[in-house]
């Protein structure tokens, strides 16, 4: 630091060594700052780069807006759909349901099959090729698969999948690897995040997959892309009309396409994350600077008055001190920058791996960087320049003397002198906070602040485990739903009930209705479960089962919510398979869901509704782990069967996803949380100890020792650590639960949950931070200097 | 205005004070600082202030230097007025006329002693460089040495360089060898009269210390916020031939 380039003027030359001098200090300043800046960059960063990640792909490979399933309906009404006012582009394709027999494992996996145009590529939905090429025009048996599940069971090119298509078994031979848009977020029924090697996505040319499945001159799903002015409910409402007498069940916009709906979700979560979070961090971070940086130069003041005798203009030193702030903002914002760009680079790969995107590049908007910016160095300076101006307001005789002693008496004397118990380091203890007490306010919300930022994030965590073992393990614990092609008799049940390795089973019946009520409706479907079943039932928030009245139905407090029905009301619902009927049902209970929208009813009250005599669509499972083999291979030979839920490993999937994703993006909140935290605590220590230097080497020359001392410097800060621990708990609760209710989606609902544990850890960090930065101020109190410290004035 | 000030007004007066009253509010007591100071001082002399703690010696200092405003009276700077200045003109005044010494050196600890000069010499008009201020006291030989790293007398020497290099009019030292033992001081002394001799630099020498009113040009000894005496100096001694 001692050979500076001749250039630079003396105050510069000043602020360098002095930064240098301050380095630590400084250091955690900037790493409040950063501390902000990189939770915002990074939240803002990875929202952004999704939705445009998300808006290029959609566009490029001409993601549809409208599915419109059918059962059977023939090719020639394209024209039809087509001539539909706002219909940019439409094709008509066959998508069935299939089981793959995968090479070296026991489980089936479930999925579908889809046709491409006989020549060329889709008109909409198109595929994005990684390698191979897409099947040959009248070849039957060839195939391109999805390149997550290809990964999953290592496919290459040439190799085959040995395929149950309704019924009847083929081997496809793999020609190509691709990627969909519509398979971003690729699950399996009775999944909630992507099992790769349990389902599986391939697509066929036309004529084949049609001879295969009996489709010939006839299509059972349109798909539409809308022109940009369309309205979306009236090309569905004209498709309905079109389609009905072919068996649609409703046409369905985006909203509901199950991986767009995950993406959607996510970038929704972003969004609140972003939202809530960064700013907390960055105000919480500003504003902590802002105090630390008005005490940092309330220090400085004989330094200030010295430049005043000069004859420095106050703007001169003004300018002086802001450069010094803005040097420390700079680095805090430089920091932040840098590592929040780089957790957003690792953050996007982490994505890659459930959000299977052509391309996923970390990207922050210009915007974000001037935000994050403007926000931390205007706080900064702010903060800054209001202290200069007071120090620079001083007359500078006035400035130069040290300060007069500060006055107790007035606020803080007379009671505490009354008591008796104290030694006299917890009397000046005690006094320096009552005689500062905003000082000691904002050390205490700083520190509750961190506290709180570490209980509301960690709480995201127990709200988790709540679900998933409410929704799990509770609500539904079966380890195998099996659902057949179309609704069988009982005597399916009992087939598979009889199957080595099954404990126990239930049968469920699944209706796809849209439920009415006023003006509202809403597509959802409902299950008839048998009164008393054990496999899956509806829970309430304390985890008890809720049964429906005879003939009654139940629904989850989020779909009771959007159709604006309470129990006792009458719902309208109108079936959309078989033969169609419009049923009046009453709500009997509105009950808590975390996972998806459910409606309920008991099975032989929904079969006696449907009047379709005893039919069910699948069967829930228990199955002893070790003797699955058995009722697996049976299950991949029943021609019936459409899909099979594995519930046990969709629940260790979701487990191990959040764990990976949501556990990193909170330990990320939690070291900015630290960081926080820390930074605070240590200047805090550090700038008390500045002040209270002659006063602390008094002592030291007064024969007290070095713990004396320091019990005084440190005693406070533990003071008011002991005061934030509780306010933080509070602060945290609170934040926890707006959290929990702002995280909520269509898809799930975040449960508020605080583990006490959570309250623990919290708390045991927010106490080994204080420590850890008062101990980095103890070794400077263990170097005072008795005779410099009385005799110097600065 | 402060700069504006034609000296052929009053010839030779560099300071004129009347009826200086300084009262300081701090709390519930009211300190009387200065009760009525009446003073003349001609340009170029070397002045020694004497008078006990609480004198008010040190608040005139800071008048004079403007630093701080008297309450009531008047003080003129060649025959301008600087007990009415703004706090804009007053910086402008200290930037141009005056230069301090302070008992406790008040050097910058994280500049070296070229640069502590060059903190004021990049805001003066025709200033020294910071070598040929050094040169004067002595310190030719210490230009890039930190304070830490220099003794007591040459801290002191360094601060009275940083106020000499602006060519001051006026040179004022508050208790400049209080800090040190008798020899450091005496070669302290020499500097100021150097500088006091080859500048021309009107010199207030506030001190404790009754001996070194021998090197004065004229003495002033306050008591209890007032001037009691004012004496020119017959037998007037060079620094090197006292002692305390």
């Amino acid at each position: 630091m001692n050979s500076l380039p001749r250039w630079m003027g003396a105050l510069d030359r000043k602020l360098v060594r002095e930064l240098w001098r301050m380095k630590i200090q400084a250091l955690a300043i900037a790493f409040v700052i950063a501390g902000g800046v990189a939770v915002h960059l990074l939240a803002a960063g990875m929202l952004s780069s999704l939705q445009e990640t998300r808006r290029t792909y959609y566009e490029r490979y001409l993601f549809a807006d409208i599915w419109a399933p059918t059962v059977r309906a023939p090719q020639h009404l394209i024209a039809d759909i087509r001539r539909i006012e706002g219909v940019q582009a439409a094709t008509t394709r066959i998508r069935v349901p299939a089981l793959f027999a995968m090479e070296g494992m026991s489980a089936p996996a479930t999925g579908e099959v889809l046709s491409l145009p006989d020549v060329g590529e889709a008109a909409v939905n198109r595929l994005h090729l990684v390698r191979g090429r897409l099947p040959a025009p009248g070849q039957r048996s060839e195939a391109v698969a999805l390149q997550a599940f290809a990964d999953a069971h290592g496919l290459e090119i040439g190799d085959t999948v040995p395929a149950t298509l309704y019924g009847g078994r083929r081997r496809l031979t793999v020609v190509g690897i691709a990627l969909s848009p519509e398979h971003v977020y690729a699950i399996g029924p009775g999944q909630f995040v992507p099992d790769d090697r349990l389902f599986g996505v391939l697509w066929m040319r036309r004529g084949a997959l049609a001879q295969a499945v009996n489709q010939d001159e006839a299509f059972n799903e349109a798909v539409v892309r809308l022109s940009r002015d369309a309205s979306e409910p009236a090309v569905i409402a004209e498709l309905d009309r079109l389609l009905e007498p072919y068996g649609a069940p409703g046409a369905y916009g985006r909203a509901d396409q199950i991986s767009d709906a995950f993406v959607s979700s996510e970038i929704d979560q972003l969004a609140t994350m972003g939202r809530v979070l960064p700013p907390i961090f960055l105000l919480v971070a500003a504003f902590l600077v802002n105090v630390v940086v008005s005490r940092l130069i309330a220090v400085q003041r004989a330094g200030i008055g010295l430049l005043k005798a000069f004859g420095y203009r106050d703007r001169d030193i003004i300018g002086h001190y802001l450069k010094l702030v803005a040097a420390i903002a700079a680095t805090g914002v430089l920091i932040g920058g840098t590592a929040g760009i780089w957790l957003g680079r690792s953050m996007a790969e982490l994505y890659m791996e459930y959000y299977r995107f052509p391309f996923l590049l970390f990207q922050a908007d210009p915007a974000d960087y001037a935000t994050v910016v403007g926000v931390a160095m205007l706080t900064v300076m702010g903060g800054a320049a209001l202290a200069v101006r007071r120090a620079a307001a001083l007359n500078p005789a006035e400035a130069m003397t040290p300060a007069p002693p500060p006055d107790y008496s007035r606020t803080a004397g007379a009671w505490i002198t009354r008591i008796k118990v104290l030694d006299q380091q917890s009397r000046m203890i005690l006094r320096q906070i009552v005689r500062w007490p905003l000082r000691a306010a904002l050390t205490v919300a700083g520190i509750a602040a961190s506290g709180a930022l570490l209980i509301g994030t960690m709480s995201m965590m127990d709200g988790i485990e709540v679900m998933i073992d409410s929704s799990f393990n509770v609500s539904n614990p079966h380890d195998v739903s099996v659902s057949f092609i179309e609704p069988r008799s009982r005597g399916a049940l009992f087939s598979l009930a009889r199957e080595d390795g099954v404990l126990a089973s239930e049968p469920f019946r699944v209706v796809p209705v849209r439920l009415r009520h006023g003006a509202r409706e809403e597509r959802v479907a409902i299950t008839g479960a048998p009164q008393d079943g054990t496999l899956s039932r509806m829970v309430d928030r304390h985890n008890r089962p809720v049964w429906p009245h005879p003939g009654g139905l139940i629904l989850s407090s989020d779909l009771a919510a959007k159709l604006q029905v309470r129990a006792g009301d009458l719902v309208e619902a109108q079936v959309t398979e078989g033969r169609r009927p419009l049923l009046s049902l009453p709500v009997a209970s509105v009950t808590t869901s975390y996972i998806g929208s459910q409606a309920r009813m008991e099975l032989q009250d929904l079969n006696r509704a449907l009047g379709e005599g005893s039919q069910i669509s699948g069967v829930w499972l228990t199955v002893d782990a070790d003797r699955t083999e058995a009722l697996y291979a049976r299950l991949k030979e029943t021609p019936q069967i459409a899909g099979v839920g594995l519930q046990a490993e969709a629940a260790k999937k979701l487990a191990a996803m959040l764990d990976e994703n949501l556990g990193r993006s909170i330990l990320i909140f939690v070291f900015f949380a630290s960081l926080i935290a820390s930074g605070v605590v240590y200047n805090t220590v550090r700038i008390s100890f500045a002040e209270r230097q002659r006063e602390l080497a008094s002592l030291r020359v007064l024969g007290f020792s070095r713990a004396d001392v320091s019990y005084i410097l440190l005693g406070e800060v533990a003071f008011l650590t002991l005061l934030a621990l509780p306010l933080g708990a509070a602060a945290g609760t609170g934040l926890a639960w707006y959290l929990a209710h702002a995280m909520s989606s269509d898809l799930f609902r975040l449960p508020f949950a605080i583990a006490p544990a959570t309250f623990g850890v919290a708390g045991a960090v927010v106490v080994l931070i204080t420590v850890v930065a008062s101990l980095m101020v103890r070794a400077q109190i263990d170097r005072l200097d008795m005779a410099e410290a009385l005799k110097t004035g600065e | 205005m402060m700069c504006a000030s034609d000296p052929s007004e009053r010839p030779g007066l560099c300071f004129r004070a009347r009826a200086v009253t300084r009262i300081y509010n701090s709390g519930a007591a009211t300190v009387h600082a200065l009760r009525g100071v009446d003073l003349d001082l001609p340009d170029g002399e070397l002045v020694v202030v004497l008078g006990a703690s609480g004198s008010g010696k040190s608040t005139f200092l800071n008048i004079l230097g403007g630093l701080d405003t008297p309450t009531s009276g008047e003080v003129l700077f060649r025959g301008v007025d600087i007990s009415r200045a703004d706090q804009r003109q007053l910086t402008e005044y200290r930037r141009r006329h005056v230069g301090f010494v302070f008992q406790f050196y008040n050097l910058m600890a994280s500049l070296t002693a070229r640069e502590n000069v060059a903190l004021v010499t990049e805001i003066a008009e025709a200033p020294l460089t910071p070598e040929a201020a050094l040169a004067m006291v002595g310190l030719e030989n210490r230009l890039d040495h930190f304070p830490a790293q220099l003794s007591g007398g040459e801290q002191q020497r360094v601060a009275i360089a940083r106020a000499v290099a602006k060519q001051p009019s006026v040179l004022l030292c508050d208790e400049p060898t209080g800090a040190l033992d008798s020899a450091t001081g005496v070669r302290v002394l020499e500097a100021l009269k150097t500088v006091n001799d080859s500048l021309g630099a009107t010199t207030l020498l506030i001190t404790h210390n009754a001996a070194i009113a021998a090197i004065a040009d004229r003495v002033v000894i306050f008591a209890d916020g007032r001037v009691r005496e004012v004496r020119k100096n017959a037998d007037k001694r060079l620094p090197g031939e006292i002692s305390w």
